[in-house]
């Protein structure tokens, strides 16, 4: 009985921005590497440029993610690293998901 | 480009899948509520960012400047065992740099490791060590062989396409320009078997020396350090 008011709670303040599988993806990515490039995140994602490009943009937009834009010769090149912010975002979302289980484990 | 992706994808596309062919009062989807076996739903989300860690720390596994730092010792040491009288000097300071190369590369994988969060690397990491290390053990036991055989002219060849094989099967899985590598060390090492004796040293100078050097260089300006 006790377990139940808890599991009810947690849906209710799940990070929704990560809580998405390209998006979680781009995060988790970024948490072991210092910077990614666009190309690499694609590959490793295994999705589209225009998927890529609006789910980092979401990411951007919320500054869990940082993108920087530059010339390697003359190919645009863009590269993304994890924020102080998705940082704790990830943090969360992984205690989240560990309590989920523990509270339906216990419960 | 991005501004007409987001209309295509997002505004568009959304709003309008399910109202204009499905005759539905309610939407498909009710995103406030998650169905019951929740935790099996989040143990595989944990599981995906597991592996998705685990896979993209593959880009950072094989330290470069590590690779330029051995290439270096390995031209020293062919410069300085060219000059041994003896086969036996030779091989000898040829295990030496073996030992050094050790040294160089424990450290500055470890040191990568612990940049992408050692505690998450066990995966990828353990990986590559696991398949690293027979060739090299097999390695190990044809030079005491061929030590005890008194023969020692096949050591460019075996110890050349062994490294390349544990390179080639600990690279595997990871960024492209590993097993690249592997393969060329296998390749230069097939040729030592086969050439005169005396061009054995020449070949690991090229294999330990140059290919390592130019990979290395490669790995760490493409691949983060």
């Amino acid at each position: 009985m006790v377990s139940s008011p808890k599991r009810e709670a947690v849906p209710a303040n799940l990070d929704r921005l990560i809580h998405e599988r390209i998006r979680l993806g781009i995060v988790s990515a970024l948490a072991v590497n210092r910077s990614l490039t666009f190309n690499e995140l694609k590959a490793l994602l295994k999705t589209t440029d225009g998927n890529l490009s609006v789910h980092a943009r979401k990411l951007e937009e919320a500054d869990y993610i940082v993108c920087t834009k530059s010339f390697d010769g003359r190919l645009p090149k863009t590269e993304y690293r994890l924020a102080a912010g998705g940082r704790r975002a990830l943090e969360r979302y992984l205690n989240h998901m560990e309590a989920l289980i523990r509270a339906t484990r216990e419960g | 480009m991005s501004c007409t992706l987001r209309n295509k994808v997002l505004d568009n596309a959304s709003p309008h899948r399910y109202s204009w062919d499905v005759p539905t009062t309610s939407p498909i989807r009710t995103p406030s509520r998650e169905p019951i076996p929740i935790d099996a739903r989040a143990a595989d989300h944990l599981r995906y960012i597991r592996e998705t860690m685990e896979r993209a720390a593959e880009f950072t596994a094989v330290p470069g400047w590590g690779g330029v730092a051995m290439g270096l010792t390995a031209l020293a040491a062919a410069l300085w065992a060219s000059r041994q009288g003896t086969p036996q000097g030779w091989a000898t300071v040829w295990l030496a740099e073996a030992f050094v190369a050790v040294a160089i590369a424990a450290p500055s994988a470890a040191t990568k490791a612990r940049r992408a969060n050692s505690s998450l690397f066990s995966g990828p990491g353990r990986k590559f060590v696991l398949s690293f290390a027979p060739p090299i053990v097999v390695g190990g036991l044809l030079t005491a062989a061929l030590f005890q055989l008194g023969d020692l002219s096949a050591l460019p060849g075996v110890w050349l396409l062994l490294y390349g094989t544990a390179i080639v099967t600990g690279g595997a899985f990871s960024v492209r320009a590993v097993p690249i590598m592997g393969l060329c060390l296998m390749g230069l090492g097939a040729a030592a078997l086969f050439a005169p004796a005396h061009w054995g040293n020449l070949f690991m100078a090229a294999g330990f020396g140059v290919v390592q050097i130019g990979f290395g260089l490669w790995i760490a300006l493409r691949h983060g350090g």
